[in-house]
């Protein structure tokens, strides 16, 4: 790894040093629980009977013969839950977003709009009861037209999937006069796009096991990365808020697939229902059909830039499917459209988005949500652009790289430096000397491709987050957080700054996280928020902590409050006597000075935004660059990536050996999505529910990804950190597109890049290309 | 669902050994090695992701060689011995393995890694010292989402270098 020397503005013990990771030795031993591995004295399986069809009517539903067969506890349909319909706002938050409401039916009620759709549930003795029962229910569906592409469903006289229309969402975005500026624009760069639906496909599909515990409070252990859902099933549920209780063990894996809700929902009901624990645990072939995905969008760009490659103006037209159901695509289509120009200033631009219902399956959140998919659009146009002028690669980019200061064409201010140039310089040259092809039928190429990528919630949700931090009589420190932790060292991080703080080594940090009983509430680990919104939280309670503890030691030390540092699991004061914290927590003790500190992080906040009148969406973004080398095959279309380097800024690398896994992995992800992946669906059928047919990367797909990691020091995180969650996996894909074209000449414009694709335009192939579906 | 066996009348006899202790049940025909090891053993360590081959997250070994767990019936286990991730450390002391993936950060969310660190096993247990390819060939069945391969394979070629050889 390479890392950017920056100078710290503080001495740091602990921030900033490759440790273990806290959860570690656990996962290593397999000790973890996760959400699949809990059992209960008594506990009933539970089951969904899901939609064979993508658009039917329900005309019977008769769960009689289920109801009867021995060991069978529930049946469940629609007509048997309390309230069948979420209004989700932004899961986990607590402030209302108007028209981003999105209904979501809990069991299709008299409809089924999409292939997998639940239709009712079953708990029973065992999971081959729950099976034959859920098999046993008697369903006669009147099969509808339904409509499986978003333009056709905007198209007049397209079958509705809901009463309102299909159009779900629609922004837009205008500063300066585009038609103008594109008339005069020395060169115009016009071409269309399409970037597929794919799936999280995380190793631990979606489990819990729900219980109703003592005082009648409902509690879910699940996997998930949103506690807050305690709040939603309260609701179904007709109950109150405080008597839901959720619990995310380490998850196995969530990518944004553990957004919404998933099996909370229904274990609550079937547990409220019979009174007894209850395991729910999805197949992967349940996951893979039925949970919702990443959108797929057409991308329409004309960008016109002077002579010299400097942009003048871009116009983009962006056509997303929503699926069946609207869950978080409003959302997602917003991140679409502020990020649409890329890290680069545009006089001129005007954005048109729009998302439509379909009855495929539905689409919300995953790892970098709406802003990942148009790297294709901004990047491939940059390195097209750069072609049609004779320029580098680099130096295009450079030319038109946002500053600090700039304004995105949404208005906003960007605030914080904009490493892009840095980025983009130190990628491209990391790939070293260019490797000659193999054979005379190999080409070897290379794509460069930025991007960013919003951290943190809009600013309109008032975001916050909460946590605790106390010190035990001995000197431990205990830290408390609500963090779901689904892999990418989110308690191991919070460990970290609590032990910086106070001045204890990490392995002497205990952190509970996760539980909406008992754990201050943290927000959602999503939208690259977590080590920015509960490292801050953390970073204040500890930091408040050590004020009174540093208080009361100076008086044991007699020295200057101002003079004493707490090291080692000590107070020290400046002429190096020392006391231990086990000490001074007595003292404090004795003097009723509190042991403890909740510290609560409210990010920037602002009122909702038109996005044609512009302002500020986003509290801050991450800006980054990879660059790859790739070796195509002139007989076949194979393509393999040989090299790849990925460089962000992270403002601050709390744990670098963490950072580097998310940048190996947020680009284990971004090649996949670029040269592998995709959700297949044909007329509403899903063609791809198995992971033999729905190709994830394995070891033997990927180069090894070189992470390098700028530290500018000037983030809006703990200690100047930036989120490194979402944006690595946005720039490969279109790396690797602009690596063919420099390779064979030929422009791919639509992912995934199979051999077959690559062929095609290589004029190897002689029959037409198969239509979409 | 996890994958429920199908229904079955009677009852097999099977006597394995899993982690080297002896033991004596009786499953239905269909069970998989894989449902007993986690239901009947409650040995969770060993994960299942796909429940059909093609993810390898519930690799153990059986008389020393990586098999999937979920595509063996516990009734052909019978007579074999059986290891799970759950018998790598012994008191307290982690198998080199284990340590290896520690010091590399050879993971993330953790849940493929039992398959990972068992697949890495049988392969250092046949070849003691082998080259980047075979490790790679080792683990092309084990899917971790998360990415971590480059890291996977560091920590195994760490222990591949090791002078004295794996146990």
């Amino acid at each position: 790894m390479a890392r950017e020397a920056t100078p710290a503005t503080e001495p740091l013990r602990v921030v900033g040093r490759a440790i273990p990771r806290h959860d570690a030795r656990d996962k290593v031993e397999a000790r973890t629980l996760y959400a699949a591995d809990w059992q209960m004295p008594g506990m009933l399986h539970g089951a969904v009977l899901r939609s064979a069809y993508p658009s039917a009517r329900i005309r019977r539903l008769d769960v009689s013969r289920a109801a009867a067969l021995p060991g069978v506890a529930a049946v469940l349909t629609a007509r048997d839950v309390p309230r069948n319909v979420l209004w989700t706002d932004v899961p986990g938050q607590t402030s209302e977003v108007g028209p981003l409401r999105a209904r979501l039916v809990l069991l299709a009620d008299g409809v089924v709009r999409y292939q997998g759709e639940p239709v009712a549930l079953v708990a029973a003795e065992t999971p081959e009861v729950a099976q034959r029962a859920v098999e046993a229910i008697d369903v006669e569906y009147e099969p509808l037209p339904g409509v499986f592409d978003p333009a056709a469903a905007l198209a007049p006289g397209a079958p509705r999937v809901h009463e309102e229309g299909n159009l779900l969402a629609r922004w837009q975005i205008r500063c300066g006069d585009v038609e103008r500026a594109l008339e005069r624009a020395d060169v115009v760069i016009d071409t269309t796009y399409r970037c597929q639906m794919v799936d999280h496909a995380y190793l631990e599909p979606e489990a819990g096991v729900a219980w109703v515990d003592a005082d009648g409070v409902l509690t879910i252990r699940a996997s998930t990365q949103v506690i807050e859902h305690f709040r939603d099933v309260a609701e179904v549920l007709g109950v109150p808020h405080n008597r839901v209780r959720v619990i995310a063990p380490y998850v196995g894996g969530g990518f944004g697939g553990k957004e919404d809700v998933t099996v909370e929902v229904f274990l609550g009901l079937l547990a409220w229902r019979t009174r007894r624990p209850v395991r729910m645990v999805w197949s992967r072939q349940e996951s893979l059909l039925a949970r919702a995905k990443r959108h797929p969008f057409v991308l329409r760009y004309r960008t016109g830039a002077a002579r010299d490659g400097t942009l003048v103006a871009q116009r983009i037209e962006l056509l997303g499917d929503a699926g069946a159901y609207a869950y978080l695509s409003a959302l997602v289509l917003l991140y679409a459209t502020v990020t649409a120009c890329g890290p680069y200033r545009v006089p001129n631009a005007e954005v048109q988005a729009r998302v439509a219902y379909t009855n495929n399956p539905p689409t919300s959140a995953m790892r970098g949500f709406g802003a990942m998919q148009m790297v294709l659009g901004y990047e491939s146009q940059m390195d097209q652009l750069a072609r049609r002028l004779g320029l580098d690669p680099v130096e295009v980019r450079a030319r038109n790289a946002l500053h600090k200061g700039d304004r995105l064409p949404v208005g906003q201010q960007i605030e914080t430096r904009v490493a892009v140039i840095e980025a983009a310089r130190r990628a491209w040259a990391g790939l070293g000397p260019r490797v000659a092809p193999r054979t005379p039928h190999h080409r070897v190429g290379r794509g460069l491709a930025c991007n960013i990528q919003p951290y943190g919630r809009i600013v309109w949700l008032h975001d916050w987050a909460s946590a605790w931090v106390g010190i035990e009589m001995d000197g431990s420190v205990v830290v408390r957080a609500g963090v779901p932790d689904i892999g990418g060292g989110q308690a191991s991080a919070l460990c970290q700054i609590a032990s910086e703080v106070l001045g204890v080594e990490p392995a002497q940090v205990a952190i509970h996280i996760a539980d909406s009983a008992l754990t201050p509430l943290a927000g959602t680990t999503t939208a690259t928020r977590q080590l920015y919104m509960s490292g801050n939280a953390v970073l204040a309670a500890a930091r408040e902590l050590r004020a009174r503890v540093l208080e009361v030691a100076a008086r044991l030390l007699e020295a200057p409050p101002g003079r004493v540092e707490l090291r080692e699991g000590a107070a020290v004061a400046p002429d190096g006597r020392r006391v231990a914290l086990a000490q001074v927590m007595k003292e404090c003790a004795r003097l009723g000075v509190p042991r403890s500190h909740l510290g609560v992080y409210h990010a920037p906040a602002g009122d909702p935004v038109d996005l044609a009148r512009g302002g500020r969406v986003f509290p801050d973004y991450t800006f980054g660059a990879h660059a790859v080398e790739v070796e195509v095959d002139t007989e076949t279309g194979a393509v393999a990536v040989l090299r790849h380097v990925a460089c962000h800024d992270v403002g601050r690398a709390i744990n670098p050996q963490s950072v580097e896994g998310q940048i190996q992995g947020g680009a284990a992800m971004g090649l996949g999505y670029g040269l592998l992946e995709e959700v297949v669906v044909e007329a509403g059928v899903n063609l791809t529910t198995s992971l033999g047919t729905y190709l994830v990367p394995t070891a033997l797909d990927l180069p090894d990804v070189e992470p390098v990691i700028l530290e500018s020091g000037d983030g809006k995180g703990p200690f100047g950190a930036r989120g490194i969650g979402e944006p690595p996996v946005g720039p490969p894909a279109a790396a690797v597109a602009n690596a063919i074209e420099d390779a064979t000449g030929v422009r791919i414009t639509e992912l995934p890049i199979t051999p077959e694709r690559v062929a095609r335009a290589l004029g190897l192939l002689e029959s037409p290309a198969p239509g979409r579906a | 669902m996890s994958t429920p066996s199908a229904p079955s009348g009677s009852l097999h006899a099977v006597r394995v050994t899993v982690n080297g202790r002896p033991e004596a049940l009786r499953v239905p025909a269909r069970r998989t090695l894989l449902q007993v090891l986690r239901e009947d053993l409650h040995l969770t360590g060993t994960k299942e992701g796909c429940g059909v081959g093609t993810c390898g997250a519930c690799t153990v070994l059986v008389d020393g060689r990586a098999m999937l767990s979920c595509l063996v019936l516990a009734v052909q286990a019978d007579g074999r011995t059986v290891e799970t991730i759950e018998g790598l450390s012994r008191d307290g002391a982690l198998d080199p393995l284990q340590q290896a993936f520690i010091a590399h950060d050879a993971l993330q969310c953790g849940f493929c890694t039992p398959g990972q660190v068992m697949a890495l096993r049988a392969l250092l247990r046949a070849t003691p010292h082998p080259s980047l390819d075979e490790i790679r060939r080792a683990v092309e069945g084990n899917v971790c989402r998360c990415g971590a391969y480059p890291r996977i394979q560091q920590a195994a070629l760490e222990v591949a270098r090791a002078a004295e050889g794996y146990r």
